[in-house]
């Protein structure tokens, strides 16, 4: 039972995440930073998804191709 | 919103989905046995309308602004992922999608397997062969159904469009009677990850509470804006790549 649940995790963690966790985890800080920039400092941060998200994107190639990943 | 983005990118996200899940199920059923592999792929799909029918629905009983949240996030890293598949094939640092290969090993694995009677499948290996080709392309598939259509809510229009996806790939598929080698699946896997990562974009924001300059609109900003970007990053790389000395250049991921 625990074998299928590792794999079911797995899998599921493959299907979303995929070969680089950064990336998700830079998604998820930068919707975490806008949601309190909005709701707790009042500033209507939409810039920040799209900076933080190309900035996520170059780093991941990056990573690649440097043989860092 | 216009449903067209909803329509266009889950049409082309399936249709990518569908000539991969095309070359598994040629190669069982070509091979092997063609009653045991359509048994495969009917069971794969009816497993898949069942997920559209239980989470899809489901999905539209969650509030907008949570609901936007989390699948913007989804989106949004699905996106990356894709889109990061895309730049560096189209860079060169990763090998490209080759169907015919695929498609070759395929063939040499399913003459070796042996096969056996299990209830009423015939072919045992040609039933899951195409039951886990179909099964795990078409999750990708909805996926994006889903979370597109449930933050358009438009879930049918979404499930419609990915049908008409899979009916187009399998007429071609019946017509040619090859796996569809000349599809540009990199080109077309490189817009699907520019509309996923944009729309993440938009909804994540929006989700967290931001409001966009000019609402709707701004999107007409960020679709660009992540091709633009998505194109510098492959220029770049592509550049870097003729620096690079030759056996240092494939990535493996």
């Amino acid at each position: 039972m625990s074998r299928w649940l590792r794999s079911f995790g797995a899998f599921w963690y493959d299907f979303i995440v995929g070969d680089d966790w950064r990336g998700a985890a830079a998604v998820a800080l930068a919707l975490a930073a806008t949601a309190l920039l909005v709701h707790v400092a009042g500033v209507n941060a939409w810039w920040l998804m799209p900076v933080c998200v190309i900035a996520a994107l170059g780093w991941s190639l990056r990573r690649a191709t440097t043989g860092r990943s | 919103m216009n449903a067209l983005p909803l329509v266009l990118t889950v049409f082309v996200a399936c249709a990518v989905e569908a000539v991969e899940a095309l070359t598994i199920v040629l190669a069982a059923g070509l091979t092997r046995e063609w009653r045991s592999t359509f048994q495969g792929m009917t069971a794969a799909l009816i497993v898949l309308a069942a997920v559209v029918a239980v989470v899809g629905p489901a999905l539209t009983l969650i509030p907008l602004a949570p609901l936007r949240l989390i699948v913007g996030a989804l989106l949004a890293v699905f996106g990356l992922q894709w889109l990061r598949k895309a730049i560096l094939r189209a860079s060169g640092y990763k090998e490209l999608h080759d169907e015919e290969g695929i498609y070759a090993r395929q063939v040499a694995a399913a003459r070796a397997a042996s096969g056996g009677r299990r209830g009423w499948v015939h072919d045992w290996y040609a039933f899951t062969l195409s039951f886990k080709g179909v099964l795990l392309e078409g999750l990708e598939v909805v996926f994006i159904a889903i979370t597109f259509g449930a933050s358009q809510g438009n879930v049918g229009l979404a499930a419609l469009s990915a049908a008409a996806a899979v009916v187009v790939v399998a007429v071609v598929g019946v017509v040619v009677h090859a796996p569809l080698a000349r599809v540009p699946e990199n080109t077309l896997k490189f817009a699907v990850g520019v509309m996923l990562t944009s729309f993440g974009i938009f909804w994540g924001a929006e989700g967290a509470g931001a409001s966009w300059p000019g609402n709707d609109a701004a999107l007409l900003v960020i679709v660009p804006l992540t091709l633009l970007v998505a194109l510098g990053y492959t220029a770049l790389l592509r550049r870097t790549r003729a620096l690079v000395p030759a056996g240092a250049k494939e990535v493996t991921q």
